[in-house]
């Protein structure tokens, strides 16, 4: 009878134990990158690189921030992330509303050959992409930075299935209440499908934050180089230095790791949308 | 004025007609209920009148007004859907504003519409909210709300913006029994409140006849018939309206008309039923017809022409229903349930009211008494 009463508890420890062992996996590295940041190089060696701090410099962070220059790239990424998220919301929901909610001949054909462009990596367009930039005398710049990820399949994707779940009935009842597609659009299919939206802003973000072949390939001036390819310049100091590498690289993900705070309930809800109905 | 009037109208998706030829005149005021099986064009109709379908063929009119092309905005309709079509991020109150928000409207005399303020939009939603009894759930979201809650908001949308039309598509299809009863009356008591024209798509007869000022009857996109739901249960003019209004239905069984000198009757595999000679004057002896027979009109007598062996005896309380075997035929027969009892096996002599015998030809399916 007792055992029965206390099962649950024992379910609720088994799975604590998992979901620790599953975090320490996780945050581990985490850890070793912040304890190499603010350990003194020299000392952090003879000591046998233990995972405990040895020597805590805590000014780490400051001086990897003006060796790098992080100040100004922290800007150009800021930028070159801001327009680029803004934009593929913007492309991603009305191209999704449009494979949605309207009729057009060879809606379904498009659509296809809309996902298809999702199976080219990177490095196929690189080239091509790059004297287009070139020949738009974009180098070097803001546009050529943003230009080719204005739009993205993903997205479009994404917010496609999000739309699908909204009932035709709420749009029959927007328009019979005057509005039209952008209204209905902007009142109802983005408010319905919000945690859908958010988790796409989110993937937007880190892998505009995170880009680091494309901004190599047209920045060529340190001054329009974003955090990730400043971030490799401070690593690639000397070995006196290499703490500083550590610490660059927390300062870099700092702005990911806040969002991720800030937003985890909307993307939780967004990646298990459609999952379970309701 | 607020008259609908489908004059020929078509509506085909690709290869499929949906509503054919429709010609139907709905009056200013009038309770019209478009009744049929699922599949019949009724929701097409509803929706075309609401602008959210195109009309294919024919002409449509609201009021002295050809719509074909109007949109929906500019209609002056409302529309109650089969799921409500509640705005779920939004509360009540904003639910029921909504109409009101985009649209212009005559508010002054003589003067072009105009959008409402937002004070005017406030007091219509009170309005409206009071009229239905929600005042105290304005703050809530739909999905916090009770099936009838939500219905009862769909209303409230409905009449805010005052609409010239209302347009109901199975609306209380998902409230339990007993709370589509009550809104039945409701929904009586708010079109006379309303004086104001209401199309409304069923597939339950029972709403059908119970709120209708007329029912227009749908089949495979065409209209069968349509009249008070008492003239469409008495005389239907032909066997799917006989079959499909009533329940249980009508019993239908084919047979061959028999004159004789003393009059003439139906001839049911062995056996007869005798006609009112004047009423079936023009039928030729030897005409194969269907006879159709309520089975509230069919009745237990000993002296009764047809011999009908009992199958099984359903009992509901204020009557039974007598299942019997005629003529390789299922018939129905409707008892009080004072009636003296009948058991499986037993065999029953019957008659039916000559007034109330029905015959189709079997061929069109038409009425020919």
């Amino acid at each position: 009878m007792g055992t029965e009463l206390f099962q649950p508890t024992w379910k609720k420890v088994a799975w604590y134990a998992v979901l620790t062992a599953l975090a320490v996996v996780i945050l581990f590295p985490v850890y070793m990158t912040f304890v190499r940041a603010i350990s003194q190089p020299r000392a952090y060696v003879l000591a046998g690189q233990p995972p405990w701090p040895v020597h805590p410099e805590w000014d780490a962070f400051s001086r990897a921030f003006s060796l790098g220059d992080l100040g100004r790239k922290f800007l150009v990424s800021a930028v070159v992330t801001t327009v680029i998220v803004a934009a593929q919301l913007t492309t991603s929901t009305l191209a999704a509303y449009a494979f949605t909610f309207l009729q057009f001949p060879f809606r379904r054909l498009l659509f296809y050959v809309f996902m298809a462009t999702l199976m080219l990596p990177i490095e196929v367009t690189l080239i091509p992409n790059v004297q287009t930039i070139r020949s738009l005398d974009w180098l070097n710049s803001y546009p050529g930075l943003v230009a080719p990820f204005l739009a993205t399949a993903f997205g479009t994707f994404l917010l496609r299935q999000g739309f699908r779940g909204i009932p035709r009935d709420l749009l029959d009842a927007s328009q019979l209440d005057g509005f039209g597609h952008l209204a209905f659009l902007r009142r109802v299919a983005i408010p319905v499908t919000r945690p859908v939206v958010a988790s796409f802003a989110v993937i937007a973000f880190l892998s505009a934050w995170n880009q680091y072949t494309w901004p190599r390939a047209v920045v060529t001036e340190g001054r329009w180089e974003t955090v990730q390819i400043g971030l490799k310049t401070v690593t690639a100091t000397t070995a006196e230095q290499n703490n500083l590498g550590f610490a660059a690289a927390l300062v870099v993900a700092l702005p990911i790791l806040v969002l991720l705070i800030v937003l985890q309930r909307q993307i939780v809800r967004g990646l298990t949308a459609g999952a379970v109905k309701g | 004025m607020s008259e609908v009037a489908f004059d020929g109208v078509t509506k085909r998706f690709g290869e499929v007609t949906a509503v054919d030829q429709l010609t139907l005149d709905i009056a200013d005021g009038e309770f019209m209920v478009l009744l049929g099986p699922s599949g019949c064009g009724k929701t097409t109709a509803l929706r075309m009148i609401a602008g959210l379908e195109t009309v294919t063929e024919g002409t449509l009119r609201i009021g002295d007004r050809v719509v074909n092309d109007v949109e929906a905005k500019d209609r002056d309709i409302a529309m109650v859907f089969q799921s409500y079509a509640l705005y779920p991020h939004m509360t009540v109150a904003r639910n029921i504003e909504s109409p009101l928000v985009a649209r212009r409207f005559h508010v002054d005399a003589d003067a072009p519409p105009r959008k409402l303020t937002a004070a005017e939009r406030s007091e219509r939603v009170d309005q409206a909210a009071r009229s239905l009894g929600l005042t105290d759930l304005m703050g809530r979201k739909p999905a916090a709300l009770s099936g009838g809650q939500r219905q009862r908001v769909a209303l409230a949308r409905a009449i805010v913006a005052r609409p010239s039309a209302f347009l109901m598509d199975e609306p209380l299809s998902n409230l339990d029994a007993k709370l589509r009863a009550q809104t039945r009356i409701e929904l009586v008591e708010l079109h006379e409140r309303l004086a104001t024209t209401f199309v409304y798509v069923t597939h339950d007869q029972v709403e059908a006849m119970t709120m209708a000022d007329r029912i227009a009857v749908l089949n495979e996109g065409r209209l069968q018939q349509v009249g008070p739901p008492q003239a469409v249960y008495e005389r239907p003019h032909n066997l799917f309206v006989a079959r499909f209004i009533g329940s249980p239905p009508m019993n239908t069984v084919p047979g061959t008309v028999v004159r004789t000198d003393t009059g003439v009757a139906v001839q049911l595999g062995g056996q007869r039923i005798d006609l009112d000679p004047v009423a079936h004057e023009p039928l030729a002896d030897g005409t194969e017809v269907v006879i159709g027979v309520r089975p509230e009109h069919l009745a237990v007598d000993p002296d009764g022409q047809v011999k009908a062996q009992v199958r099984a005896v359903e009992w509901l309380g204020h009557e039974r229903l007598v299942v019997c075997d005629l003529a390789e035929h299922h018939i129905t027969v409707r008892q009080s349930s004072g009636a003296e009892p009948v058991a499986p096996g037993d065999v029953l002599a019957l008659t039916a009211d000559p007034a109330h015998v029905h015959l189709f030809d079997p061929n069109t399916t038409e009425r020919l008494n």
